[in-house]
């Protein structure tokens, strides 16, 4: 077929960034499958409790202090989450170098402390339906802190090379620390069934 | 004989349930040959000619058809809800009823136990239920391993029996006669063979036959049938049957304590005679396999034996 | 491989004609032999090889019907066996949803929705390639499991406790759990790829209300997808985990339930059934137009529809647990969304017969099969309407009347419009034309083939016949009806066979196509048949719905794009406004890798837990390896 041209794209940026991306929708899509998992799995929780007559199910409610300790470590990370994304829209490499440090100290620490948690929740996944259901709400959640940190220990490693001076790995910053807003934020009502509905 | 469809209905539910589908059905029908008039005759009028490009009286004539079709749509799916919302209502008439049976799935046969106010009345049978012509009878559903599903099509749409849940049914049979109903709800190797039978009966004959089901197993007179008890005491059989009036009380597998009267063995696999008996028992794997009463060892007198003492169950 | 010109930077401004397209395909094109079949994103390559994979597992699973049939023509039949049967159907069910049916609609989509909306390749096309070999994975392990007799043999819904520890010995429900595992991950990636695809990439110029009709079911498709599919992988995990490590989801002695199970995977497999209907839907709606030779009829009413369905279907869940015992007035709220699903289904067949009746029909093989759909899915859609009553369907539910339900509405409902797709589609997937003649000889002997198998079946389903029996006795009075079935049924394979052999043959020696054999108005005709590895030399802008059909003369198309970088055009949400000329990665053997490590780490862990942790490591490595960036121009911004 002949062609007639009608529109230039010459000026275009090479890339774009923000909701101008595909990997920033793409990492939103995920996210929505994400939520949708933990939404499930709460829902199987609250779903096994409506049926139970006591709940927790022959168990005293979880030990507060790992936990709650997780949620305020998890809090305090948002901080400088919303920095090194502000900075890496200014792509500003050597702030952005120094915040991927701290966030990465800030995937670790919750895990150490999770460590901790799973013993506080003073019953076995085997024992009862209470205790499978609480273990695969903590369990779903430690696995996208595991995964969101090795996304961030590469990261971190990338942008000290000579790849880091780019505005698509600027891009990954601020798609990485999107989806760390997800995983604090898909905890809080993990945490509050968890922790406060067995105390109800 | 159509003793097992939702077509040939004899029971309360399943006469207002075979009114419903057939409504359903017949008006269904006829969306689907207006829909298929519609189209015969959509590709029918076709203009000679080129095709012309859309033209604004045509477009708004289609609208108002495609329109009224949708309106038509939702006047039949809303009385549709209606009928079947007020349907289900009638079914569920739970009423008075003195007869009581639970029924228990397991893999694969039916186990039934008749209860009653009356702790000294009840008795336990399997595979066969008799109940009284006229009556509600409700049914206390529950499974023991998997779930199975409780269907007589020819009295009630079905039920589930589930695990860890109490599921009841009413039925109530309008004519006397023998259903057969078959368990619907896929519960592994051997579903296929998961039948039971109805039996319904006149108030005389159900109470006759509850009293003789109600008493322990008869001594048997004839000398083979008596060899046949020894043998079933000793070996294995004892530990997963009962038969009421012997040491035998297992409960793994069926009541025996009147098998010799029901009419079929093993879930409605055969009719009960002594060779059929005979056949199961010598080898219950090839005939139904995989199902849960292993091959007992026996030698061709001990097998004649047991399958008159069985036989003899009446 | 390819050879990254770093230091020119070509634009398509500045070559033309033989020049720009060397240049274009030296960027862009998979390089021939085994090495460039393992590294290509190309979606049309992948999407292609989607696309015969799924028909033979269609073949495969035709083929346990076919065992089926047999069996059951005669009553107490002993060619299969309890055992055999009871696998036979759980995979005949299995293999047709997840590894046909479903991916069937995503294959055909992978390859032409890009086209369709004129880019240059799909979202992410490593995890195309990715999503592609971990189906592959999936599909063998099942079949590979069946051929070893651990095929499973729960149901295709594994209800437990049957698929439970306790009822279920030996591997075959995990084989089972683990199948889903692999096909929602690769479902899963495919509808995120579509999501940004659509959105995103769209030809400047594609407004909302110019997508065509095809590509708005695919996106409603796709957001079903993200939002059922993690319900099935919730349950399956769980089934996995109450299996292996001793967890109590559904063990109602430790405070599980057995209703949970049902509950997760309905709010999956209801949504899972519209997964498949809904692009079948796109295609009729999409293929009316060259075939009534006007522009489908309410094309607004078509898209509402299409939303609404995909909104609807998750509120229907329960209307497969009218049985278990739920309160009544509950399963009434059921009925009426159910029913209510009739809405849209009806504005879509109105709209359609609309179409035709203000249009010219032409009779081609692929409006023949959309007449066969008409015939048969709205017989399959009304009897579902008749299932949604409450108490009706506890007359019928789980009996054969739900059987020739289902395969009315999959068969009728799906693969009729997927056969029609393949006819109109062949020649821009192969460059070939399908035969005419044998195309009407095998549609005429499916659809009476089909139709006289699967109608005995709603009678049977009434007097009693229930689903999953691997025999019946001769006093039950099926014989006669089972046997026309089956005897049917061979007509129906034939019907099918005929239509391969058209396939095989066309492909070889077909008639060479045009670009545009049909006249056809979507972008996809634009271009070659079969298009060249960029899709487009140009690409194009559209000011309608109907590009080819508003500007005959010539195409309308941008230039300014580089040619020596993987490039195409980012633009805006719904106006379609061009904001980036956005890199597309280059072929990768990264993919197949953290495929090949994702299939060791799923399949073992049947075996043993620890798998997940010492699985992961190789995961992650392949993970680096893939996204760390190569130099190549595509890293450029
Ligand atoms: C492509 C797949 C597909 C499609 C499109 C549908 C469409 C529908 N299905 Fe079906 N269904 C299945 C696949 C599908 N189904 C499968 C696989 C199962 C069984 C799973 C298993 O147990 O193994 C099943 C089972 C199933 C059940 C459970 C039955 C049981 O187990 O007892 C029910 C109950 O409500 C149901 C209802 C419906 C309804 C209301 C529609 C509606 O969407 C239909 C709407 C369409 C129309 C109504 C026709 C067109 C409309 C008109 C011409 C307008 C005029 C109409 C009226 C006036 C009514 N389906
Ligand atoms: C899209 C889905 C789909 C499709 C296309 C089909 C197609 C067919 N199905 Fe299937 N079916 C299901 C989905 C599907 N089915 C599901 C979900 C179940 C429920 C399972 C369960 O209960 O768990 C089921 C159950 C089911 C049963 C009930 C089993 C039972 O409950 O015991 C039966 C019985 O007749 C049946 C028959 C058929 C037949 C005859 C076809 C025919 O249409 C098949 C026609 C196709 C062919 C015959 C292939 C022809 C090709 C060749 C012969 C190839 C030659 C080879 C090469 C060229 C390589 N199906
Ligand atoms: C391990 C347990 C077990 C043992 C031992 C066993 N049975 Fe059974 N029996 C069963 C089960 C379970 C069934 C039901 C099988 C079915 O229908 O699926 C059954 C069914 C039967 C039936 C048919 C009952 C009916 O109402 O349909 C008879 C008769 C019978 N057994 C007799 C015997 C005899 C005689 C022996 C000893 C030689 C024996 N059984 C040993 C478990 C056992
Ligand atoms: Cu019990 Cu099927
Ligand atoms: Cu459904």
């Amino acid at each position: 077929m002949r062609e007639r041209i009608v529109l230039h794209l010459g000026e275009l940026p090479l890339h774009g960034m923000g909701m101008q991306s595909t990997t920033w929708w793409g990492t939103l899509a995920f996210m929505l499958i994400e939520g949708t998992g933990f939404a499930l799995a709460i829902a199987v929780y609250l779903y096994l409790m409506s049926l139970a007559t006591t709940w927790p199910i022959n168990a005293p409610p979880p030990d507060l202090l790992p936990g709650t300790l997780v949620t305020l470590i998890l809090l305090v990370s948002l901080v400088p989450n919303i920095l090194i994304s502000r900075w890496a829209a200014q792509q500003d490499l050597r702030k952005v170098r120094i915040a991927l440090v701290f966030m990465s100290i800030f995937g670790i620490t919750p895990l150490i402390v999770r460590i901790f948690e799973f013993p506080a929740l003073r019953i076995s996944w085997d024992t009862n339906a209470y205790g499978s259901a609480i273990w695969l709400l903590l369990g779903l959640h430690t696995t996208h802190i595991i995964t969101d940190l090795a996304d961030t220990l590469v990261l971190a490693a990338l942008m000290f090379t000579s790849h880091g001076q780019n505005r698509r790995r600027f891009g990954d910053v601020q798609d990485n620390a999107m989806y760390w807003n997800f995983v604090v934020v898909a905890w809080l009502p993990i945490y509050g069934c968890i922790y406060w509905l067995a105390r109800l | 004989s159509n003793w097992q469809s939702a077509l040939d209905v004899h029971g309360t539910s399943a006469i207002s349930l075979k009114h419903l589908i057939l409504l359903i059905v017949a008006v269904c029908s006829l969306v689907w040959m207006l829909v298929m008039v519609g189209l015969i005759w959509a590709l029918w009028h076709r203009r000679e000619g080129r095709p012309t490009p859309p033209q604004a009286g045509r477009e708004r004539h289609m609208t108002i058809a495609v329109t009224g079709a949708v309106i038509v749509t939702v006047v039949i799916i809303g009385t549709f809800t209606v009928i079947s919302f007020f349907a289900t209502r009638g079914l569920s008439v739970a009423g008075q009823d003195d007869l009581t049976i639970r029924v228990r799935g397991l893999q694969w046969w039916w186990g039934l136990e008749y209860i009653g106010p009356d702790p000294a009345l009840r008795f336990e049978t399997a595979n066969e239920i008799h109940i009284p012509v006229g009556r509600n009878v409700r049914l206390k559903l529950e499974g023991l391993d998997v779930i199975h599903s409780f269907w007589v099509p020819s009295l009630a749409g079905k039920q589930d029996l589930i695990p860890g849940r109490s599921n009841e049914l009413v039925i109530r049979a309008e004519k006397a006669g023998v259903y057969r109903g078959q368990c619907a709800e896929y519960c592994g190797m051997q579903h296929a063979h998961m039948a039971l039978l109805v039996i319904a009966e006149s108030q005389e004959n159900f109470d006759r036959w509850a009293n003789a089901e109600r008493n322990a197993a008869a001594q048997p007179v004839e000398e083979e049938a008596a060899a046949g008890m020894q043998t079933f005491l000793t070996k294995p059989c004892a530990a997963c049957h009962t038969i009421r009036g012997t040491i035998a009380a297992g409960t793994t597998g069926p009541d025996l304590t009147h098998v010799g009267s029901r009419r079929t063995i093993a879930a409605g696999l055969f009719e009960t005679t002594r060779g059929s008996l005979a056949a199961w028992i010598a080898d219950p794997q090839t005939i139904k396999p995989g199902n849960n009463m292993p091959m007992v060892p026996l030698t061709p007198d001990e097998l004649r034996a047991v399958s008159a003492y069985m036989a003899s169950l009446k | 491989m390819n050879s990254p010109a770093k230091a020119s930077k070509t634009r398509d401004i500045d070559i033309q004609g033989t020049r720009l397209t060397e240049a274009l395909t030296e960027t862009w094109k998979t390089p021939p032999g085994i090495w460039g079949a393992l590294t290509t994103v190309d979606h049309k390559i992948i999407g292609r090889r989607y696309i015969f994979t799924a028909f033979i597992f269609l073949a495969l699973g035709g083929v346990l019907a076919a065992l089926m049939r047999i069996q059951l023509a005669q009553p107490e039949a002993r060619l299969l066996g309890a055992d055999r049967y009871n696998q036979i159907f759980t995979m005949h069910g299995a293999n047709m949803m997840f590894l046909f049916a479903v991916p069937v609609m995503e294959a055909v989509a992978v390859y032409l929705v890009p086209l369709m909306v004129g880019t240059r390749n799909i979202a992410f096309p490593r995890l195309n390639a990715f999503s592609y070999w971990i189906y592959l994975a999936g599909g063998a392990l099942l079949w590979i499991a069946f051929a070893l007799d651990m095929g499973p043999d729960v149901g295709w819904f594994a209800y437990v406790p049957l698929s439970g520890p306790q009822y279920a010995a030996g591997k075959r429900a995990d084989i089972w759990a683990q199948m889903i595992t692999f096909t929602e991950v690769s479902a899963l990636a495919v509808a995120v790829e579509m999501v940004v695809t659509i959105f995103k990439q769209r030809a400047p110029g594609m407004t909302l209300d110019r997508i065509p009709v095809f590509v708005w079911a695919m996106l409603v498709t796709s957001f079903l997808i993200i939002m059922a599919m993690p319900a099935i992988m919730v349950a399956s995990t769980s089934l996995i985990l109450d299996r292996l490590v001793g967890t109590h989801f559904f063990n109602p002695a430790e405070g599980g339930d057995v209703l949970l199970w049902q509950h997760l995977f309905w709010f999956f497999g209801h949504p899972e059934v519209y997964i498949i209907f809904l692009p079948a839907a796109g295609m009729v709606s999409t293929m009316m137009e060259p075939f009534a030779r006007r522009p489908a009829f309410g094309y607004l009413g078509l898209v509402m529809a299409l939303i609404a369905t995909g909104i609807l279907a998750f509120g229907l869940w329960v209307h497969h647990m009218f049985v278990t015992g739920l309160p009544r007035l509950g399963e009434s709220f059921f009925t009426a969304s159910s029913m209510a699903i009739a809405i849209p289904a009806g504005v879509q067949i109105f709209c359609w017969l609309a179409t035709l009746w203000d249009g010219k029909p032409v009779f081609k093989t692929p409006l023949l099969f959309i007449i066969g759909f008409f015939v048969t899915f709205v017989i399959g859609g009304l009897t579902g309407v008749m299932v949604a009553s409450v108490p009706f369907d506890t007359q019928v539910h789980d009996t054969y009347f739900v059987v020739a339900h289902f395969h009315y509405v999959l068969v009728g409902g799906a693969v009729f419009p997927l056969l029609g797709a393949i006819h109109y589609w062949f020649p821009k997937l192969t460059g070939r034309m399908m035969s005419e003649t044998l195309g009407q000889w095998s549609f005429w002997l499916i659809i009476t083939g089909f139709n006289a198998t699967f109608f005995p079946m709603h009678i049977l389903g009434l007097e009693g016949m229930p689903r999953r029996i691997y025999t019946y006795q001769p006093d039950l009075p099926w014989h006669a009806l089972n046997l026309f079935a089956s005897l049917s049924s061979i007509v129906l394979t034939a019907g099918f066979l005929l239509y391969f052999i058209n396939v095989i043959r066309s492909a070889r020696a077909g008639e060479v196509a045009s670009d545009n054999p049909w006249d056809a108005p979507t972008l996809e005709w634009a271009t070659t048949s079969p298009p060249p590895s960029y899709n487009f030399a140009m690409i194009p802008v559209v000011t309608s719905l109907h590009p080819l059909w508003d500007s005959r003369d010539a195409l309308l198309v941008a230039d300014g794009l580089r040619t020596d970088r993987r490039e195409l055009v980012v633009t805006s949400l719904n106006t379609a406004e061009p904001q980036a000329r956005e890199a597309s990665p280059r072929n990768s053997i990264w993919p197949l890798l953290t495929a090949i490590a994702t299939s060791i780490m799923l399949i073992w862990s049947i075996f043993t837990p620890w798998a997940v942790v010492w699985g992961s490591i190789p995961i992650a490595v392949a993970l680096i390896g893939w996204f760390w960036p190569k130099g190549t121009p595509e890293d450029e911004a």
